[in-house]
């Protein structure tokens, strides 16, 4: 029950782009067909529910305080705390999985590959993958299946506002908008409507 | 004899007027948020106090300045393949840097800015004025360019810093600029100003960079988009 919680808690109420705004560049940049943001979200949510439960194991057996007793004993390892290296490690793992997933989705899935050619790479310093890794580190997850639910969750989440705002701009673009506001400004002001459209979800409990 | 004497280039000094515009450009017409869409995520998420901002803003400003430089000076010695993986190394070690620093000086505005520091690392601005610039470009100009995108951040989050503490709770830097008699509340029914927690959440961050983008645009039309 507590990792259904977690997921739909994920999806609605933490929303990556309305709660914590991250992803916005490549959510901006990339919203323009609905087709490529179906693209991106889906390649988000597999980056997102891969690298977020092989940090967790990283995390939990090498990086926290006295995570390493499997290795020297729990005597030994009490004292050891290399969190402070979470940030080089975490972005590695990020860095090493996306170009894993290109080489693969060059080599198996070539027409995939050439709609989303240049947005793959992004992925990288996409700012809701390495969120996702920090924030499973600062709420402690206690199992690897609630932090994955998290990571699924907040990848369907960030998946569902890019997919929402490009549809919507699709269709703005026959309205009147006023000439400074064009392109960037009404973007982030729709931004912000469907923010406080997902804020009515903050009441679910399960 | 002279007729073959090379012209030496005339030296160019430290603020000349091209280096000048390096900082000066990032404040408005290519500013890396409203204009070059890089480093929003924790533009908005780090404004509810105009403190947790400054900090913010400092730390990118920092780390956008070394991770210039220090590519710069390595730019003719790292191969263009492995570039991106330098990178990220070298900007993670900065980051690094700032958030133990961070957490040895100013633990409470550590905590309250919690994932966002070390997603300093993924901010666009860094990565971006790395690429574009500073493969390109010699230590000195680089430092310039990273302090003016950083500068350039950095108002963006202290407009919206100053406008989201003071309309929402009447304070500025942690201190009460509103006094509490103009505040209304139960206790206090004669206030004439009533405390706009909306502004506070997330959603209303975005609507203040839209219309600061608005403001920005009708002012400056050359940035307007067809």
């Amino acid at each position: 029950m507590e990792v259904l919680n977690i997921f739909i808690k994920a999806i609605f109420i933490d929303n990556m782009i309305f709660a914590f705004f991250l992803g916005m560049c490549s959510y901006l940049a990339v919203s323009k067909s609905v087709k490529t943001a179906i693209g991106l979200g889906a390649a988000v949510i597999f980056v997102l529910g891969m690298t977020v439960p092989l940090n967790y194991l990283l995390e939990n057996y090498l990086l926290k305080p006295g995570a390493l007793s499997w290795l020297l004993g729990e005597k030994e390892a009490a004292g050891i705390d290399l969190s402070f290296l979470s940030f080089i490690l975490f972005i590695a793992v990020v860095a090493a999985f996306v170009q894993l997933v290109e080489m693969s989705v060059e080599k198996f899935l070539p027409a995939l590959y050439g709609a989303l050619g240049i947005f793959l790479p992004l992925i990288a310093v996409n700012c809701s993958i390495l969120g996702g890794a920090l924030f499973m580190q600062e709420r402690q997850y206690p199992s690897i299946l609630h932090a994955t639910s998290f990571a699924v969750g907040s990848g369907i989440g960030w998946a569902i506002a890019i997919i929402l705002l490009a549809a919507i701009r699709e269709r703005i673009r026959y309205s009147h908008v006023p000439a400074p506001l064009r392109g960037l400004g009404i973007s982030f002001i729709l931004t912000g409507l469907m923010g406080i459209a997902f804020m009515s979800f903050m009441g679910i409990k399960f | 004899m002279s007729t073959t004497e090379v012209k030496k280039a005339p030296k160019e000094g430290l603020f000349s007027k091209k280096n000048r515009k390096l900082i000066t450009d990032p404040l408005n017409d290519s500013n890396p948020v409203t204009v070059q869409v890089l480093g929003i995520c924790s533009a908005l998420a780090v404004t509810v106090q105009v403190k947790n901002a400054f900090v913010m803003a400092a730390s990118v400003t920092a780390v956008t300045i070394l991770g210039n430089v220090l590519m710069s000076l390595m730019r003719n010695i790292v191969p263009n393949r492995i570039r991106i993986i330098v990178q990220l190394v070298v900007v993670a070690a900065l980051v690094i840097i700032v958030d133990q620093t961070l957490k040895a000086f100013v633990y409470d505005v550590s905590k309250q800015l919690s994932v966002f520091v070390g997603l300093i690392i993924t901010n666009c601005i860094i990565m971006g004025r790395i690429e574009a610039f500073a493969l390109g470009n010699k230590p000195w100009p680089s430092v310039l360019d990273g302090l003016g995108n950083g500068l350039g951040y950095g108002i963006v989050l202290m407009t919206l810093g100053v406008v989201r503490e003071l309309f929402g709770s009447g304070k500025l830097w942690g201190a009460q600029v509103l006094p509490e008699s103009w505040i209304y509340s139960v206790n206090n029914p004669d206030g004439w100003y009533v405390l706009n927690n909306f502004i506070i959440l997330p959603p209303m961050a975005l609507m203040l960079v839209g219309l600061y983008i608005w403001i920005q645009r009708a002012r400056n039309t050359k940035l307007i988009e067809s």
